[in-house]
């Protein structure tokens, strides 16, 4: 149960929970999940995948909703602009 | 990808769970949809001992017939019967027979100055993370709002090691005073065990946040509690006012609403032929009437009417427990006046109070400012207009939920191969001729 597992957020390694969702791991590193509009760091609202404020960019996909996706090994997060619009 | 079922059941909460089961023990073929990695909805959201009942359902669910399509969003019906979605970057068309719609509820946000600040979440959104494996032991938590999921979450943090500054609630406490001698003896032990993961945490009623401040992130909440400004200093706010259902896949195929919830019979069947919808978006009731009506939709869509009864008695017996629910935890008229001019409403589009305030209408909000347009298609700023401003949500137009261009494209290039002869779809109401006119 208490398995854990390493995934990268901004070019950081980052260990979870095996379970964790990527919003978790942003969470954690204390990194924001995107940038608004006018330019407001952003992070976890709903944590249900209804507010899209926890789009991230994972493995090279944009717009990823963080708190709706699984962590597994190795997963490369970049979060802030590159998640945003 | 394809799938055919006898029963497709969008929403793999308890209602969805509970539909899904009977509709297999009526020897259907039956699908479970949910746009979540894993089954059990917010309420039995994983990792640990399910209270409420949970573990049972979900271990007949894992033994069963069922097929899981989790991780799964729908966005559209293209035509009667069939369902698209999204899996990852999958486009997969579901067909069906019997629809069960159990998409459940959301939570209600409402704009206050400091609310787009990172650390400020939904009750049940922190919740949720904390469920998924955030560690919150020792962090700061303030818990506000309304509804008895405030108290849940406090318990769940708690649990987890959190240390709880306060729970605001914004009901009265007459009016709370007044819900709890009325509960029945079930909710009441429920309340009362609640009550004693509970003690030592500072319940606050006709309380609510005015401002979140921080650099960053939320740092300090300032709160009203019985017309007296309090201040806390925290690392994170949680705050939700209750809950709004998730009709928008429901308007979206025509079922009609009944203010603002899904309109059903004593079958769980909308007004739309063959589309059945159980739980919140029915209604604000709770775990226990949603696994009812649950069942009786699985049994009804499933074609074994022969339990049904039972069930149906049940359920009438649960509905004033809902009404008294939302009368208690009505929002107050005070929370109206939260936002400054200058909070942003619309958190997609960064649209300010002042600016919705020059518009009449959602609708004129969404040409002149945007607001709405966004990633969430006014999820999130659509109640909390409504409330505010009282603008009244128009039509739901497809893809539900925003889409790939290779999904849409997809669509399209199918939708034209499927045209003859059932064309439900015609190319004047196709919508995704044109991909760039999306809203």
């Amino acid at each position: 149960m208490s398995e854990e597992i390493s995934i990268q957020v901004n070019g950081r390694a980052i260990m979870v929970p095996a379970g964790a969702t990527v919003a978790v791991a942003v969470t954690m590193a204390g990194d924001v999940c995107r940038t608004s509009v006018s330019g407001e760091a952003r992070g976890v609202l709903c944590g249900m995948g209804i507010c899209f404020e926890c789009r991230v960019m994972i493995n090279g996909h944009t717009h990823c909703r963080s708190c709706q996706i699984l962590c597994a090994p190795g997963m490369e997060v970049v979060t802030g602009k590159s998640g945003a619009p | 990808m394809k799938r055919s079922f006898d029963v497709l059941v969008i929403g793999a909460g308890p209602a969805g769970i509970a539909a899904a089961l009977r509709a297999a023990e009526c020897q259907r073929s039956v699908g479970l949809v949910d746009d979540n990695p894993s089954p059990g909805g917010q309420i039995w959201r994983g990792g640990v001992a399910h209270p409420n009942g949970g573990a049972p359902w979900l271990e007949l669910l894992s033994r069963s017939s069922v097929t899981p399509l989790y991780g799964t969003r729908v966005l559209d019906q293209p035509a009667p019967g069939l369902l698209l979605a999204e899996a990852g970057e999958t486009l997969v068309e579901l067909r069906y027979q019997k629809l069960v719609l159990a998409t459940g509820a959301r939570e209600m946000f409402l704009p206050f100055p400091g609310w787009t600040l990172p650390n400020v979440m939904g009750a049940g959104g922190l919740q949720a993370l904390v469920k998924s494996g955030l560690p919150i032991a020792g962090k700061r938590v303030v818990v506000a709002g309304s509804g008895p999921l405030l108290l849940a979450v406090a318990a769940t943090l708690r649990g987890y090691g959190a240390e709880i500054v306060g729970v605001c609630e914004q009901a009265s406490w007459r009016n709370l005073a007044t819900f709890a001698t009325r509960l029945g003896w079930r909710k009441l032990g429920q309340a009362v065990r609640l009550k004693r993961e509970l003690v030592g945490v500072p319940f606050y009623t006709d309380c609510w946040p005015l401002s979140a401040a921080g650099h960053g992130k939320v740092e300090r909440v300032l709160v009203s509690h019985r017309g007296s400004p309090r201040e806390w200093a925290c690392d994170y706010l949680a705050c939700g006012f209750h809950l709004v259902p998730n009709t928008e896949l429901a308007a979206l195929l025509g079922c009609q609403l009944e203010n603002g919830f899904v309109k059903t019979d004593r079958c769980q069947q909308t007004s739309v032929a063959d589309v059945f919808c159980a739980g919140e978006p029915t209604g604000i009731g709770g775990v226990e009437l949603a696994l009812l009506q649950g069942q009786i939709a699985g049994l009804c869509a499933g074609g074994d009417q022969s339990g049904v009864v039972e069930l149906v008695a049940q359920q009438r017996a649960m509905r004033p427990f809902a009404a008294r629910l939302a009368k208690a935890f009505a929002l107050r008229p005070e929370l109206t006046a939260l936002a400054t001019p200058e909070t942003l409403v619309c958190r997609c589009e960064d649209v300010t109070l002042a600016r919705l305030r020059e518009c009449n209408s959602w609708r004129e909000g969404k040409l002149y400012t945007r607001c709405g347009m966004g990633p969430c298609q006014g999820r999130v700023c659509g109640p909390a207009t409504q409330f505010i401003l009282g603008w009244q949500p128009e039509s739901v137009r497809p893809p539900v939920f925003p889409a790939r261009v290779e999904s849409l494209l997809a669509a399209a290039s199918n939708a034209e191969v499927n045209t003859e002869p059932n064309a439900a779809m015609n190319a004047a109401t196709n919508p995704y001729k044109n991909p760039g006119e999306r809203s």
